[in-house]
């Protein structure tokens, strides 16, 4: 290696140093959840639960928790029938166009957020729905898509068709092949996309500002809204801490899932 | 003879056949929801970018008329010309800083761990990515508060609210995006390129400059259209961070109630970028 003795240590610490600033803010938040002390003053001090004892029963947190799990729930379940049925698609048919459906998955993801939130806000104005829970919905199923298509697209690449044949030839039916077969090889990446699609539904909110009707409010608008008003900050801490949690599992499992699946096959 | 071989045509037309009809099953949902939700969504921004409002007393009523007055609006209108100025040159700052901090960083996972370090180091890079935008927005905004925040305690000075805490944030926020494909970048860079630029006398700066450098290029530009990109496009950070001075994305959030051809020409300039 050309980089000398001095150097390596230099980086070594840079990069712990970067890593210490990549997580400090999260769990600063969390840190600030159980302060006695108010405000932002550097450092929090004394310990309480009193925060989050108070958060169990403030309406404002829980109704806007109910809201961002039900879109987030609708999201991941459109996002998993679709997703995988395009994965199917692109994974086993050559045709004419596969680059253009390849585009369309992503382009939900690949343009900012105002853009892709703008859009869907004036189709629903130009074919006269109204902005509801529905709507949001559909929109972030819209970004979802991409996630299980890359999960589950990802598996159905490794999957040898011998094993399609295999089961054809122990005299399988098609449906039979993929209940007994497929199905189970693909349940970690469904699983894992689903969670990731999630966690990407339950952050966002670009697109929600722009598809929710006028005070439907997730968790993160709720936080945003409140974050301004020096009575709601202890509130504030809680909700945001939770959110941290709350997304940090199902990413995790995903990460885990799809380690085993890595593991299993070298 | 020739009966077989016409039946086996005919089978292998029925296969066919068959293959198009399960192609066309399995696609038509995924494909019909992506072109009416999405497609159809963005060509009616497009279309909406096209009219313009028009108010007589209290009541604004959208024409919808087609014209391109929004376009010579947002063009010609000094705020707007500013306002993208300024998004430009913060996503650029933003990038920029992304960029120094990136490379050493790549650079020790790609090249000084030990290769099983790798991939954890890896996941500990991309894991923040999923947790909570806009909570990293707010702990921001408590770490750069002016007056006895987290920084000001540390380094004795803060760039507080305002433009400066908006670039710090999004720069945090970003950094994933720029570290991953310059570490997969120098991932495929083999050692031995290196050890033969050791070899010929190069210095670990020489090296570096005249050889990973260059062959970096393609990792670095796509980092750099993620944080750039993403930068354009937002606007809550620089609504946490408050006051006067606005991105593009603020002035189309602020449009949007009001006038919303208006909002969807300048939206429409965030694609085109």
């Amino acid at each position: 290696m050309f980089v000398s003795r001095g150097a390596r240590i230099a980086l070594r610490a840079f990069t712990a140093l970067v890593l210490l600033v990549l997580y400090f803010p999260l769990l600063y938040v969390m840190r600030l959840s159980v302060a006695t002390s108010r405000g932002f003053s550097w450092p929090p001090s004394g310990l309480t639960l009193e925060h989050w004892s108070k958060a169990t029963s403030a309406s404002g947190p829980r109704a806007a928790l109910w809201n961002s799990l039900t879109v987030a729930f609708w999201a991941t379940l459109i996002a998993l029938v679709l997703g995988s049925l395009a994965a199917a698609a692109l994974a086993r048919y050559r045709f004419f166009g596969r680059n253009v459906v390849n585009l369309m998955l992503v382009l939900p993801i690949a343009l900012p957020g105002i853009v892709t939130g703008i859009a869907l806000n004036s189709g629903f104005a130009r074919i006269g729905v109204d902005l509801s829970r529905t709507t949001v919905a559909v929109a972030h199923a819209t970004f979802c898509i991409v996630i299980v298509f890359n999960n589950v697209g990802a598996r159905m690449r490794q999957l040898s068709p011998s094993l399609d044949e295999a089961s054809a030839d122990l005299g399988a039916d098609q449906l039979q092949t993929f209940w007994y077969v497929r199905l189970p090889l693909l349940a970690t990446s469904l699983l894992a996309g689903g969670l990731l699609a999630f966690a990407l539904s339950f952050d966002e909110i670009i697109v929600t500002t722009f598809t929710a009707a006028g005070g439907f409010e997730t968790l993160p608008i709720w936080i945003f809204q409140n974050m301004f008003r020096d009575r709601s900050l202890p509130l504030v801490n809680v909700t945001a801490t939770f959110v941290v949690l709350v997304m940090v599992l199902p990413v995790y499992l995903a990460q885990r899932l799809s380690d085993v699946a890595a593991g299993g096959r070298t | 003879m020739t009966g077989t071989i016409s039946r086996r045509r005919r089978l292998a037309r029925g296969v066919a056949h068959r293959r198009r009809l399960r192609l066309g099953l399995t696609l038509s949902g995924p494909l019909l929801w992506l072109v009416v939700a999405y497609i159809g969504s963005l060509v009616a921004l497009l279309v909406t970018s096209l009219f313009h409002n028009e108010t007589s007393g209290v009541a604004t009523t959208m024409v919808t008329d087609p014209a391109l007055d929004n376009y010579r609006t947002v063009i010609e209108t000094p705020v707007y010309r500013d306002v993208a100025w300024r998004t430009i040159q913060a996503a650029v700052a933003v990038t920029a800083i992304d960029l120094a901090i990136a490379l050493p960083v790549a650079f020790f996972m790609a090249k000084v761990a030990s290769p099983r370090s790798r991939r954890q180091l890896v996941i500990a890079v991309t894991m923040p990515l999923w947790a909570g935008y806009l909570v990293k927005g707010y702990a921001w905004r408590a770490m750069l508060n002016p007056e006895s925040g987290l920084i000001r305690e540390l380094l004795g000075r803060t760039p507080g609210y305002g433009l400066w805490g908006s670039v710090v944030t999004l720069s945090y926020l970003w950094l994933p995006y720029m570290v991953i494909p310059i570490y997969a970048g120098l991932d495929r860079l083999p050692n031995s390129v290196l050890e033969a630029s050791t070899d010929l006398g190069g210095k670990a700066w020489r090296t570096f400059r005249s050889i990973v450098l260059p062959l970096l290029v393609p990792s670095i530009v796509a980092g750099s259209i993620f944080t750039f990109s993403l930068t354009l496009g937002d606007f809550y950070i620089n609504r946490i961070f408050g006051g006067t001075t606005q991105f593009i994305g603020n002035n189309i959030y602020s449009n949007f109630g009001v006038n919303l051809p208006l909002a969807a020409r300048a939206a429409g300039a965030l694609e085109e970028l």
